[in-house]
């Protein structure tokens, strides 16, 4: 058998391994804990989001198995400099690719890299585990403090 | 001891073991989840619904009669397979989850008050911690924690210090669903019943493994489920003293748990009917009586010592690997390895063993004050059965060590 299957592969392991922007950010406008009770999974998400509605930066802390660090990791990555509109539309594609509701072609969605993530799909124990800090995420926009996965 | 040509023997009775899971063989490591049937019990249920099945305790035609005479006699063994003195001592229940929830609303709801207190302990499931908290927010009463040590034994002196002449009812498990430790039940029985305090032992992960005397114990209640131990799901069992059974109030009411009922007014049945409402899962408790002949036929000291013998194999195994830490090291321990990965999460590492067809579990296994007591958010757990072979954990380390170098 092969290890580098759909769902580790080389970036995943790599943002796993080296998580970006894994910390807190100070003076921050946006913040939420989220939890997945079903494997204890914990993320905090800091955002300094500015009055145009821009995200200026973007962070993460906590503890989590691969697929929710690299998850976590890639995500600030990629909403760093985007608006809070644009974040939303991208978290509904991303939530639809992982579900397996959406294939995502080429120039026909605003993914970028995040479309590693494709073969979650494959294991549906694990979807939960690429979309905690994206719950995360949404909830720190919309200020209600914390998330649990249901 | 068992030689491999028995465990090859006790192999073949499980078709599950022989099934092939995208062309491969099925490495079965997750049985303290729940356990794969033999054909004995498969044939059983089969056998009965296709030419025996009939409404128990009802029906006054034949087969009415025939089904309740199998149904109360596999309530018979289960009574001799657990050494109780009386089969009216065997409730059956949905699983060791209801006969727990069983005692805190029907014995705790009656003998349990402010003040009271309630002794578990750290390395619980929470299926027996949740009733009692439960319990005690709705009643008023304390419940207290047995502390246990870094290998994983409970804190003896700490169980003493906490016994008292408030102390109504001490709940522990028979053996951790997590560390695998066995807990001494019989001196905490004895020691509980010292200060007038009711003993029930958890029983789901101890009497699948281990030969269980209730008599011996002198536990009040033992609670344990039919598929953890080769039977079907949504039958387990709850064992209770008799006259203790007899002075607790009905849990669920309704059908066929009763004496007489007018609109004002109920009577109810002598135990274990009163804890019988509704009609039972026939099949369920008829798959358990053959689950039950299976593991006296196999002999529970021999099943045990071949279980031990497989995790002092296992643990070797696991040991020599770099950067893996075995959680729970107690001198008596049922067939458990739970492990952590510097390198790996546990969810990362069963998805990836089933790349290798090998069932493990990720997770913090519904314990998590013991996942706090450790400091981990989760573990990798296996957990073995007599019809585990030593080559299976020889390939459990072999696919570990290629996980830890993708990761590396």
């Amino acid at each position: 058998m092969s290890y580098q299957s759909e769902l580790y592969q080389q970036v995943i392991l790599d943002h796993n391994k080296n998580p970006r922007n894994f910390h807190e950010i100070t003076g921050f406008s946006h913040s939420c804990d989220g939890y997945n009770p079903l494997c204890g999974d914990k993320i905090r998400v800091h955002m300094r989001i500015n009055e145009a509605g821009t995200i200026e930066d973007a962070a993460f802390t906590g503890s989590g198995c691969a697929i929710s660090k690299a998850s976590a990791s890639m995500m600030t990555v990629h909403l760093k400099g985007k608006t809070v509109d644009a974040a939303r539309v991208i978290f509904d594609e991303f939530h639809k690719m992982v579900m397996g509701e959406m294939e995502p072609q080429a120039g026909l969605h605003n993914l970028g890299k995040l479309t590693i993530f494709h073969g979650v799909r494959e294991f549906p124990s694990r979807i939960k585990c690429a979309t905690l800090a994206w719950h995360t995420l949404i909830c720190a926009i919309d200020k209600t403090g914390e998330t649990t996965m249901e | 001891m068992m030689s491999p040509a028995e465990i090859e023997k006790i192999r073949a009775d499980f078709p599950m073991l022989s099934a092939r899971i995208n062309g491969k063989p099925l490495i079965y490591l997750d049985n303290a989840a729940t356990t794969q049937k033999p054909l004995a019990v498969i044939e059983r249920i089969r056998d009965f619904e296709s030419g025996q099945y009939a409404t128990v305790r009802r029906g006054s035609y034949r087969i009415g009669e025939e089904a309740t005479e199998m149904f109360e006699d596999a309530r018979g063994k289960v009574a001799a397979f657990i050494g109780a003195r009386d089969r009216r001592e065997i409730i059956f229940t949905s699983g060791a989850t209801q006969s727990i929830n069983l005692v805190a609303q029907s014995f705790g709801k009656k003998f349990i008050g402010p003040g009271d207190e309630i002794i578990i302990s750290n390395m619980e499931h929470h299926s027996n911690i949740v009733p009692w908290q439960t319990l005690c927010l709705e009643k008023g009463c304390a419940l207290k924690v047995v502390p246990i040590t870094d290998s994983g034994e409970l804190v003896m002196e700490e169980f003493e210090k906490l016994l008292g002449p408030r102390t109504k009812l001490v709940a522990v498990t028979h053996s951790s669903n997590v560390l695998g430790t066995i807990n001494p039940v019989k001196e905490i029985t004895r020691k509980a019943h010292a200060v007038g305090a009711m003993v029930l032992i958890d029983g789901a992960q101890g009497v699948p493994h281990k030969k269980m005397d209730v008599m011996d114990i002198d536990c009040d209640f033992l609670a344990f489920s039919g598929h953890k131990m080769y039977g079907p799901s949504g039958v387990g069992v709850l064992y209770g003293k008799y006259d203790i059974l007899d002075a607790m109030p009905p849990y669920v009411t309704g059908g066929d748990m009763i004496n007489t009922v007018t609109m004002e007014r109920t009577t109810f049945a002598k135990p274990p009917a009163r804890f019988e409402a509704g009609t039972p899962p026939i099949s369920q408790v008829i798959g358990l009586g053959a689950a039950v002949d299976y593991l006296s036929g196999a002999g529970m000291e021999k099943i045990f010592e071949y279980e031990t013998s497989l995790l002092e194999y296992g643990t070797r195994a696991l040991s020599k690997i770099d950067g893996l830490r075995i959680i729970g090291a107690a001198p008596r321990k049922a067939a458990i390895i739970s492990f952590w990965l510097d390198a790996v999460h546990p969810h990362d590492v069963v998805t990836l063993l089933d790349q290798d067809n090998i069932a493990a579990r990720g997770g913090h296994h519904c314990a998590q004050p013991l996942m706090q007591r450790f400091n981990v958010p989760a573990t990798t757990r296996v957990s073995l059965s007599f019809y585990n072979r030593p080559e299976e954990l020889d390939m459990l380390a072999e696919s570990l060590r290629k996980i830890i170098k993708v990761f590396g």
